[in-house]
């Protein structure tokens, strides 16, 4: 098979063996993270930019480093302020980065469909690293091949997302990936933070915690802001974490086996109890897979579509 | 046309001669890690490895190397599919035999060379081949040749192996 | 001096014509309809259909103040090219069509072009939703109607009071039905597909409860009510309710309505970002049963050009609004016409007779004696929509590429022809 995609924008745009590549891809890398010289050479060249309109130290240096170990040079534009009558456009700034010879953008974004419309603009490539509440891709593969390396397989199991789904971009990712794996995926959280229709993604809706855990091999608790309190979506956060928030005592109906997942960074206490985040979760597997994939993904986009799976 | 160059018995006998070589030169197998470069290199390791070890009694390291991330034609031929490299010793001070079953531009030995030193400091690396079949693009040589085969660049060499799903077997394919 | 138009197939729905014959403008007024007239100047209209000129009572002509988006002199050429001889302007304008002088000037610019250019006054003092209006003295600078349009009313008192106000001088008011409540920085219909793609979206109930509020309204003062670019079932349950009960509303919606859903959004399109925005196939469906009902009354455009700066943004960033005037004939031909939904004369009386009659104006038909505006079209002929060859500055559309079947050939205004 042949990598063709020019860009990855969403996973619901990605085919099951697109996304199996990267995963196995990234699984092979992964061993790079161990060595004592965690760099080889085969990006030498090639330039990369990560362009963020939202801040976000985790996902810029989960990037910055695979495209280091990759050997790309990278270089990190970070625009604050989203008002659109400042500054220059989003447009005009990816056409003078792309004049500088950038052959790969990661964009974050605080709107939604922004990386569709970079893709649109420039010839190289873009690689969405969060666009308003759309997609997170490597958010949802990073979660996918830390379930992969858990359970080995994706087929038949039972993934429940819980929180804040409305506002969302990971739960989304996840709804679509998973799903085009074979997953079968729940999502929970208060009926205010469901969107409409969100049972119309390949997922189950639940607002019963417990019922929407029952039976799961791995749950992705997401984080809830303090912000949605206050533009009323929920009561109270007290409110909240007793009704959604995870304990070991409320994983009890899940699988034996079942694993923890958070796209961090965690209110401890508050979506996840601290004993769960320390003891019970895979959150820094999360991390180091996080870069295993990003590392699978530049290494695939900048190959420039030729890659032969055997 | 497909013209056979080595049957099971031939390749069998090549990498008996070539193993004896191995130890007579290094002075036994102490200090010897043989590696594999994936995925068509591995075969021929894994086989030499075990008949140094049959020879001089001694089990001896084998490992496997993948040089995706090393490859010099990248930009021109794009992403190629990953393997994991497993080579299950430090290589640092040791006599690293690295394997490989064609001999051609030099370049997979070339990229393979800049994978193990990124993983340690080998005291030596040598090269071990089946076929040494010319055309060489970099100044690289092989130390022990199970075969060395004249050829245009016109033809293609291939080896099938056991372990692969094939009959032991060396061919030249032309047009 | 004597114009005919020969054999061409005359559709006056308000003269309840529809026959192959001639038509003679004289002096700029329709002279005769008949066979084998005679006349001096001479205009073959075989294969075409010559009808009213169409009446789009609902343009953004941006001028004053955003010129560079549309002037009113670009919105009459892009009018012209549509086969609409008037046009009637929104008062969002820069500074708002508030007061009477901005009303005399947008008069006298139009008074400039080639078409019948009118305009709506502002409800509220700068569309602020805060104090009405001087409607009176506007009344007396000429506008046609008052509106709230871009800027719907909130406020429920002021909304009666603008109404009891504006039915003293016999005006009909147009209601842009939108809860800001609900609607605030949102992109797109509710649903599905704003679900999948992440945007803030408003759910239908925004204009329902708005439709429903003025409606109420209207029932209270007795003014002339016109609801505007009806785009959801529920809104057109609501009005079909309401003239049930003889309440004297009346309402409009747009081709984009009954021919585009909010699936053209899925690629993130800024072009496809209207207000109120495209809804789901049911909505389209019910917006078509309306119109063919006569639950909706008229087919305006709400032509709202924008510079390119505008929409080619993050869809987040991006204005409202999309051009109609060049396609609004072809596009409603093509979605209501072709698929045999309702017949030609239908059409044409939506676009011509009815929104004359909603504004009280002496347009749309081709009874002798009329204004001799007319549009002259080949209802069979596809054409491939290029935006480039847009005569508005506006090239914002979903529609660009994309073939309709209906071509303009002439627009006739007071007898002035204009070939295409």
């Amino acid at each position: 098979m042949r990598f063709t995609k020019k860009d990855i924008l969403g996973l619901e745009y990605l085919t099951p063996e697109e996304i199996t590549l990267i995963i196995e891809t990234a699984r092979t890398q992964k061993d790079l993270l161990s060595r004592p010289i965690k760099k080889v050479p085969i990006l030498r060249g090639k330039s990369v930019c990560t362009l963020f309109y939202e801040n976000s130290t985790r996902t810029r240096t989960s990037f910055e480093l695979a495209a280091k170990m990759l050997s790309a040079d990278t270089s990190s534009v970070s625009v604050s302020g989203s008002s659109i009558n400042k500054g220059e456009s989003f447009k005009d700034t990816l056409l003078t980065l792309e004049s500088m010879g950038i052959d790969l953008f990661i964009i974050r974004h605080e709107a939604s469909g922004s990386s569709h419309y970079a893709s649109q603009i420039v010839k190289s490539h873009v690689v969405n690293a969060g666009d308003g509440l759309h997609a997170h891709p490597t958010q949802g593969l990073l979660d996918m091949l830390t379930i992969y390396e858990n359970k080995g397989k994706f087929e038949g199991l039972n993934v429940c997302v819980v929180g804040d789904i409305s506002h969302s971009r990971v739960a989304r990712s996840n709804v679509w990936g998973l799903a085009k794996m074979g997953a079968h995926v729940r999502v929970c959280g208060p009926s205010t933070l469901i969107p409409p229709d969100f049972d119309k993604l390949p997922c189950e809706v639940y607002t019963d915690l417990d019922k929407a855990l029952e039976g799961a091999d791995a749950v992705n608790v997401l984080r809830i802001q303090k912000e949605r309190m206050d533009r009323g979506f929920f009561p109270t956060i007290g409110e909240y974490v007793k009704l959604y928030g995870i304990t070991s005592e409320r994983l009890k109906g899940c699988k034996d086996d079942v694993i923890v997942l958070h796209p961090g960074p965690i209110n401890r206490g508050v979506e996840i109890d601290a004993d769960v985040a320390y003891n019970h979760s895979v959150i820094l597997d999360q991390v180091t897979n996080g870069v295993a994939v990003r590392m699978a993904i530049l290494y695939l986009l900048l190959g420039g579509g030729n890659a032969e799976i055997i | 046309m497909i013209k056979q160059v080595m049957d099971d018995n031939e390749i069998r006998r090549a990498l008996t001669r070539v193993a004896h070589e191995i130890i007579e030169r290094s002075k036994g197998a102490d200090n010897l890690v043989v590696i594999g470069i994936r995925s068509r290199g591995v075969p021929p390791a894994q086989r030499l490895a075990a008949l140094i070890g049959e020879i001089e009694g001694v089990k001896v390291p084998f490992g496997t190397l993948d040089i995706s991330f090393y490859r010099d034609d990248y930009s021109i031929r794009g992403a190629a599919p990953v393997g994991a490299s497993d080579i299950p010793v430090d290589i640092t001070d040791k006599h690293v035999i690295l394997v490989d079953e064609v001999l051609y531009t030099g370049r997979t030995i070339r990229a393979a060379l800049d994978a193990l030193m990124d993983m340690g400091r080998p005291s030596v690396i040598s090269l071990a081949v089946l076929i040494d079949r010319g055309h060489r693009e970099l100044p690289i040589r092989a130390d022990y040749v199970g075969k060395n085969l004249p050829t245009s660049r016109s033809e293609s060499v291939k080896v099938s192996w056991k372990e692969l799903g094939g009959e032991d077997a060396v061919t030249i394919v032309s047009e | 001096m004597r114009k005919l138009f020969k054999n061409g197939h005359i559709i006056d729905p308000a003269s309840s014509t529809d026959r192959v014959c001639d038509i003679v403008i004289e002096d700029g007024k329709v002279a005769e309809i008949g066979e084998n007239l005679s006349g001096d100047e001479v205009i073959d209209c075989s294969g075409y259909v010559i009808a009213p000129g169409l009446v789009d009572m609902h343009v953004h002509m941006r001028e004053p103040g955003q010129e560079n988006k549309e002037t009113i002199a670009t919105a009459a050429q892009a009018a012209l090219a549509g086969g609409v001889t008037t046009i009637l302007g929104m008062p969002n304008t820069v500074p708002a069509a508030d007061n009477a002088s901005v009303v005399t000037f947008i008069l006298s610019q139009g008074a400039k072009t080639p078409v019948n250019v009118l305009t709506t006054g502002a409800a509220t003092k700068s569309n602020a939703g805060k104090e009405m209006a001087e409607i009176g003295l506007m009344f007396e600078a000429g506008i046609t109607a008052v509106s709230d349009d871009a800027f719907p009313v909130q406020n429920s008192d002021l909304m009666r009071r603008v109404m009891e106000y504006t039915k003293m001088f016999d005006l009909p008011i147009l209601l842009h039905c939108e809860d800001k409540d609900l609607t605030m920085g949102t992109v797109m219909n509710e649903g599905a597909v704003s679900t999948h793609l992440g945007l803030a979206a408003s759910p239908k109930a925004a204009e329902e409860i708005a439709v429903r509020r003025n409606i109420a309204l209207c029932e209270l003062t007795g003014c002339r009510t016109h609801i505007q670019h009806v785009s959801c079932a529920g809104s057109v349950e609501a009005v079909r309710l309401a003239k049930s009960k003889g309440i004297p509303v009346t309402a409009e919606t747009c081709p984009q309505y009954f021919s585009l859903t909010e699936k053209e959004l899925e690629t993130y399109n800024p072009a496809a970002k209207v207000n109120p925005p495209l809804r789901t196939d049911e909505d389209v469906e019910a917006v078509k049963a309306g119109l063919k009902d006569g639950t909706l009354d008229v087919i305006a455009t709400d032509h709202a050009p924008h510079a390119a700066e505008d929409k080619d943004v993050e869809i987040m960033y991006a204005a409202f609004g999309m051009t109609g005037l060049e396609t609004s004939l072809a596009l409603s031909i093509t979605s209501l016409v072709k698929t045999g939904f309702m017949t030609l004369p239908e059409l044409i009386a939506l676009m011509t007779a009815a929104p004359a009659k909603v504004l009280g104006i002496d347009k749309g038909t081709l009874a002798p004696g009329a204004d001799g505006d007319m549009v002259v079209f080949d209802p069979d002929e596809e054409w491939t929509v290029d935006v480039t060859k847009f005569r508005s500055k506006g090239k914002n559309t979903v529609l660009d590429g994309r073939k309709l079947t209906g071509k303009v050939k002439m627009t006739v205004v007071g007898g002035d022809v204009y070939k295409f």
